[in-house]
């Protein structure tokens, strides 16, 4: 039996038709077309498909389509501003911290969520937020400088 | 047909109790849980285990009640939750039933609920004066990683220093979170030394009954067993002695 899951997903309310069984990866990817959210180990482990519930970092796999109900979603489409990047997305590009790119929506939401909550993270606490995060091209470093680099840049922005 | 229990107010709140001990709902989740400051003055050891649980993307969604009832050996939270004496309340159709912890897990991946029945608080006692608990494990890996072994102790000082209630409880190492009756009991009454603590360590190894596998070997795993919970005491000592903590 489908039924009707209603949700904010990046500032707009959404609304579609859902499989009891179908996770919110699916209702995202397959009924709302974002695409952006990737799959990757469909079990938890690996953070392709990280996306924000109420500004917290979740496995898109790992939440049922119907626990959306009512919820605040914010996936990689919603980052940006228009066509002026998240300083995360900015600094990810300057500093190479991007290679085939299937991890990066999600090491992009899961920086995001840490520097809304820790806007100077050490680079113990950057290693740490983006754990869940599997990324098999860049070693990691250039990750972690570019997250670095984009908690300074808001830091900067938010005293001017 | 699916329901989704997250939404029923119990099951998603944490309250003081009357005698000023913790009611935690079963679906909390721990991110929820860190960011409860008094439960953390109270209870850093547990926030600090269940915060070894996943990554911080599964930690929005585990919960201590999910911890328990997926009846893992290696269950981060579960150790430290035994050791305190934690209980909890299940509810199911013919009522509602508290039992303590130590209970519930019956074999891996099982534990002592019937089809019928549903987990929906975690009981946390009151911190008693001049106690501490925590717990600690050892993963080949720093992050993502499950325990090979890990050691949760609870600790109470009598008015002379002495060591007046201790509990150990052990991960990994046994089908179930294992209790080492053997060490605690070797620690009551005693003066807290380097020397005891560590012979008390070195019994819980003992009790260990763990297995060889990919992960570890058996002798590893008690070796380990023997460094965490000495470690665990000493932390749990100092603690406790600074006042530890006056609820």
């Amino acid at each position: 039996m489908k039924t009707v899951v209603q949700c904010e997903v990046n500032g707009e309310p959404r609304e579609a038709l859902v499989d009891p069984r179908d996770t919110l990866l699916q209702l995202l990817r397959d009924r709302l077309g974002l695409t952006g959210t990737k799959e990757g180990c469909s079990n938890g482990n690996c953070g392709s498909c990280t996306v924000l519930m109420a500004g917290a970092p979740v496995c898109a796999c790992l939440v049922l389509a119907g626990e959306a109900e009512g919820a605040h979603i914010t996936t990689i489409e919603g980052v940006a501003d228009g066509n002026d990047l998240h300083p995360v997305q900015a600094a990810l590009i300057q500093h190479g911290g991007t290679q085939c790119g299937f991890c990066t929506p999600g090491i992009v939401l899961s920086a995001v969520a840490l520097l809304a909550e820790t806007p100077q993270p050490t680079s113990g606490q950057i290693r740490h937020a983006i754990a869940g995060n599997i990324c098999r091209c860049t070693g990691y470093d250039k990750i972690v400088t570019a997250i670095a680099a984009a908690a300074a840049e808001m830091q900067a922005g938010a005293r001017q | 047909m699916i329901v989704d229990l997250k939404h029923i107010g119990e099951m998603c709140s944490v309250v003081r109790t009357p005698d000023k001990g913790w009611r935690i709902g079963a679906a909390v989740s721990v991110r929820q849980l860190g960011a409860n400051g008094d439960l953390a003055r109270d209870y850093p050891g547990l926030i600090e285990a269940a915060q070894l649980i996943g990554s911080l993307q599964v930690q929005s969604r585990a919960t201590l009640g999910g911890n328990l009832c997926n009846g893992a050996p290696s269950a981060d939270a579960v150790p430290l939750m035994m050791s305190i004496e934690a209980r909890v309340e299940i509810a199911g159709t013919r009522g509602r039933r508290m039992v303590n912890i130590e209970s519930l897990p019956v074999a891996p991946g099982k534990v002592a609920l019937t089809p019928d029945e549903l987990l929906v608080a975690v009981l946390l006692p009151p911190r008693p004066a001049r106690s501490a608990a925590r717990y600690l494990r050892f993963t080949p890996r720093r992050e993502m990683d499950i325990a090979i072994a890990g050691s949760g102790v609870a600790v109470r000082l009598g008015a002379a220093g002495e060591i007046a209630h201790a509990r150990i409880t052990l991960a990994s190492v046994a089908p179930v979170p294992l209790r080492a009756t053997k060490a605690e009991a070797r620690l009551i009454g005693e003066r807290p030394t380097a020397a005891l603590l560590a012979e008390a360590a070195r019994i819980a190894a003992g009790e260990a009954k763990p297995i060889s596998d990919t992960r570890a070997s058996a002798d590893y795993r008690r070796e380990l067993v023997a460094v965490l919970t000495r470690r665990a005491l000493d932390a749990c000592v100092a603690e406790a002695g600074v006042g530890g903590s006056k609820p």
